[in-house]
């Protein structure tokens, strides 16, 4: 029954790509930078919403990196997010006012635009409050990973989500145009993850860290889900299913060892629990633009006003990739 | 005097260029082959940057395959115009286009002045050979090769079994012994001409078109029949993974290369502009006499590839998840379970983490909630003592609580009143050290003074959940290390077995015990059990209990044996 599988799965990537196809026409061009895009170059894509004051460093830090080009879907924003955008000589934008829950959480844009200007590129996927590390990368840039990769013939890259949180709740407002999250957000959780197995995708199933610690304590099953492909040598018959979690043909989930070595994966450091945090919850909640109803924002909303904070004796304060590979949450696999 | 250089180049035209360069300054001269795959408009423009130089040179260009003949045929071609174009060269040296020198080109001047007449080459024996990625050593001579094994794998792998199966095997020339090492080397200008010019060149050269990867035997085979003075090593440091794919350096290894003392290393990143700044900018007037030693840089490789193919024993993480069985079921490292100890004493945790300065948790899988150590509610690496989470994926969680505390030993409570779902990973994993005490589960029954017909109903479900457990211990294939006693036999003498149990547990040179932790009473307990057995259950795993002496009768010091048959009492 293996090939019905399969052609349960290929019928369902068309099917994604289909429904690209067809919100393609959601998007409307802003601005159109993608003929500066060479041979070789590394592309971004995020979607945002009234991200204005996160951008500033969100664009810093990943040109650092070596991004070369960025492809970004403002969701209808009403603070100067489009505006600043639109200036950035390295950023291609687009805008729409439909609903991003319909487009399935982004995703069919997404996989529109990385069909559409990808094919052959590494495409990095990420929101604006994830920060992409890798091992080495505070001395190599993206690009010696990437050819790194390709040498190896391999196509897709692991880096999974890292929720970062503040020892305190941070006052309203406190986050400025242009600062680096991690200095507020700077401590995580390092050994509360839990992984399973997803026989039909292959993909690994990691849930954990604070959020199911205070948030989904009473439903773990419901916690959010942290494992994730970011980056992919991208071919136009490619599709991401649920956020960047997996992706079909399935053989791109394959990115850990089963037979004890150590494939090499990163992570997003996710800041994503800053001054505003709490706002946004309520905000986001009663918008139910997000995946499951938006369980997770409405578990956050209820739970954010309590004691509930995130912050324990035993929350690790973040250094550097190396420490997380220690931890074991990232390896450098083969990669010397 | 002086030495030349080969330059095979593919890609990265630009470093090649830059490289030929730093050669050529140097008074080496550089004869370079470019691929004949790269376009003529980048070839064009190439051949426009490298004009001025007068030591650099271009050979007719071939198109190179990887694993094929080309590249010797390149190289051939390339060497006998260095040769021929410069008679007072009296070595080559062959490089590729991602080759950087480390040292100044004078020092390896003087190191090849001081070696004359010797060929520098990695040239094994086949049978001696151990590195060869996929098993091909000496089959590489035997067998043969049409199909490609990087774009065709299954039919290269197919036509081999093929031909194994049909024992198929090729002539090799005579004289030939096969010999394998790395394809870059330094040869004397009067070996290389004495393999160039060899009368049976011919007949070599159509047998090696048909050999895999000639370009790591062709010159390590024949160097064998021209030169008695050979030193089998490559002056090229190039390290290579598990897939037989050579290491590229970075940036960051600058300070490693610099410590290599060797004077070429390969594949540097074509982007590694420090590494290439500074190794063709180094200062040229001092000499260092030192050997090439790559041992430095070898453990670092070495390490990566363990790391490839073995991992973190004991880590599951987004890209380590061991799924097959024999790998599975493998904690970090070693920690304790004791079955029933906890009931039987009183503070048995306090006890044991005293004796042994072990971190002793209590019920890890306690229905209500994990019992961590000092009553903690969040444990290393962010544990939450929360059931449903626990439950949730508990291998999970004990896999990460061993994880999380590296270098302390763990110890934790087990009983049929916990979750059991752990049972099954307890018996697979051969890091659990398991000591049960049958039927302990009975002494807080005895205690807790409820109604018998509960107690009797209680009892029958601990057992046969605790019967359950042990069978799951006491499968075939499992691996944990378990020890049991039945509580009579325990409480009959409990001394020697806490002792055998700490000297395992412990850490060495703690000293003996003299007496054991403080129990509970166990007055009347013979009665309780009886009443058990009397109202129709069979408490088999608590075994024959002898009572305990009765204090203000010491008449009756002999113990007594409960007969099973004793129901009429």
């Amino acid at each position: 029954m293996k090939w019905r599988l399969q052609y349960r799965l290929r019928l369902r990537r068309k099917l994604a790509l289909w429904r690209a196809f067809k919100k393609r026409r959601q998007l409307k061009r802003i601005r159109n930078r993608t003929n500066n895009i060479k041979k070789n170059d590394v592309i971004l894509i995020c979607t945002c919403k009234d991200e204005f004051k996160r951008l500033p460093y969100f664009l810093s830090y990943y040109r650092d990196l070596g991004v070369n080009h960025f492809l970004c879907i403002d969701n209808n924003s009403t603070d100067d997010t489009a505006k600043y955008l639109k200036e950035q000589p390295d950023v291609s934008l687009w805008h729409t006012k439909a609903s991003y829950k319909k487009a399935a959480f982004g995703v069919h844009w997404m996989n529109w635009l990385a069909r559409r200007y990808c094919h052959n590129h590494w495409v990095l996927t990420v929101d604006v409050d994830e920060f992409f590390i890798f091992p080495f990368c505070d001395t190599r840039p993206i690009g010696a990973l990437t050819d790194w990769l390709d040498d190896t013939g391999i196509s897709s890259f692991s880096a999974m989500l890292i929720d970062m949180y503040p020892k305190e709740i941070p006052e309203q407002d406190s986050y400025l145009e242009g600062q680096n999250p991690l200095e507020i957000a700077q401590w995580f959780d390092s050994g509360n993850y839990s992984i399973k197995y997803n026989p039909e995708y292959y993909n690994l199933w990691i849930q954990g860290g604070p959020r199911a610690r205070v948030f989904f304590k009473n439903k773990p099953e419901e916690a959010p889900s942290l494992n994730k492909i970011p980056l992919v040598k991208w071919h136009r018959s490619y599709a991401y299913m649920q956020s960047t979690h997996m992706l079909l043909p399935r053989g791109l989930n394959l990115t850990y060892e089963t037979n004890g070595g150590e494939k090499a994966s990163g992570a997003l450091l996710h800041a994503k629990f800053l001054d505003d945090f709490s706002s946004k919850a309520q905000n986001e909640n009663m918008r139910k633009e997000h995946y499951a109803g938006g369980r997770e924002y409405s578990a956050y909303a209820n739970n954010i006003n309590d004691s509930n904070a995130l912050w324990s004796p035993m929350s690790e304060r973040y250094i550097n990739w190396r420490q997380l590979e220690i931890l074991g949450l990232l390896s450098k696999g083969n990669w010397a | 005097m002086s030495f030349g250089v080969v330059m095979l180049v593919h890609t990265a035209l630009d470093r090649a260029e830059q490289i030929a360069k730093h050669w050529a300054a140097g008074g080496s001269p550089v004869v370079i082959h470019v691929d004949k795959q790269v376009s003529q408009k980048r070839f064009a423009s190439f051949q426009a940057a490298i004009a001025d130089c007068e030591n650099v040179s271009l050979s007719q260009r071939v198109k190179c395959e990887w694993g094929t003949w080309s590249l010797v045929e390149a190289a051939q071609i390339a060497s006998q115009l260095l040769l021929d174009k410069h008679p007072d060269i009296e070595h080559v040296f062959l490089a590729s286009g991602s080759c950087l020198p480390l040292r100044p080109v004078q020092e390896l001047k003087h190191f090849l002045l001081r070696h004359p007449t010797t060929n520098f080459i990695e040239s094994v024996n086949t049978h001696d050979v151990t590195w060869t990625v996929g098993g091909l050593s000496y089959e590489r001579f035997l067998l043969r090769f049409p199909f490609s094994w990087r774009k065709h794998r299954k039919l290269f792998d197919l036509y081999v079994e093929l031909q194994r199966a049909l024992r198929f095997s090729r002539r090799i020339p005579e004289r030939i012994v096969p010999h394998l090492g790395s394809q870059w080397w330094c040869l004397t200008r009067n070996t290389l001409s004495k393999i160039l010019n060899d009368p049976n060149r011919k007949k070599y050269d159509t047998y090696f078109k048909k050999v895999w990867i000639p370009d790591e035997s062709y010159f390590q085979t024949l160097v064998r029949l021209h030169s008695d003075d050979i030193q089998s090593r490559s002056l090229t440091l190039s390290k290579f993974d598990y897939h037989g794919k050579p290491y590229t350096f970075y940036d960051d290894h600058l300070q490693l290369l610099r410590r290599t003392d060797c004077f070429v290393a390969r594949k540097i990143w074509r982007k590694a502009d420090k590494l290439y700044k500074t190794f063709l900018h180094e200062p040229t007037d001092y000499i260092k006499a030192g050997e090439p030693n790559a041992g430095k840089i070898d453990r670092i490789f070495a390490k990566a590839v363990e790391r490839r193919i073995l991992g973190r024993e004991g880590l599951y993480m987004q890209s380590r998840f061991p799924i097959h069985k024999q790998y599975s079921a493998k904690s970090y490292d070693d920690y304790s379970i004791f079955e029933g100890f906890s009931e039987i004493f009183v503070n048995f945790e306090q006890w044991l983490a005293q004796v042994t300065g072990l971190r002793v948790h209590g019920h890890l899988f306690a229905p209500q909630k994990a019992e961590f150590s000092e009553n903690k509610n969040i444990f290393a690496g962010n544990l939450s003592s929360n059931a449903r989470l626990r439950d949730y994926n508990p291998s999970g969680f004990l896999q990460s609580l061993i994880w999380n505390t590296r270098g302390e030993k763990q110890c934790f409570q087990f009983g049929p009143r916990d979750n059991q779902k752990i049972s099954e990973y307890l018996a697979q994993d051969k890091c659990a050290h398991i000591y049960v005490i049958t039927g302990a589960w009975a002494m807080p029954l005895y205690r807790t003074g409820k109604d018998f017909d509960d107690i009797r109903k209680e009892a029958a479900k601990l057992q046969k959940i605790e019967q359950d457990h042990l069978q799951i211990l006491k499968q075939k294939d499992a691996s944990a290390q378990v020890s049991h006693w039945s509580l009579a036999e325990f409480v009959e003498d409990p001394l020697p077995i806490l002792q055998k149990i700490i000297d395992q547990v412990g850490p060495r040179n703690i000293r003996r015990l003299s007496e054991a932790p403080e129990m509970h009473d166990l007055t009347d307990f013979d009665k309780f059990l009886f009443k058990l057995k009397n109202k129709g259950m069979d408490p088999h795993l608590i075994g024959e209990f002898l009572p305990q002496p009765m204090k203000e009768n010491p008449a009756i010091q002999r113990p007594y044996l409960v007969s099973q048959n004793a129901k009429n009492i």
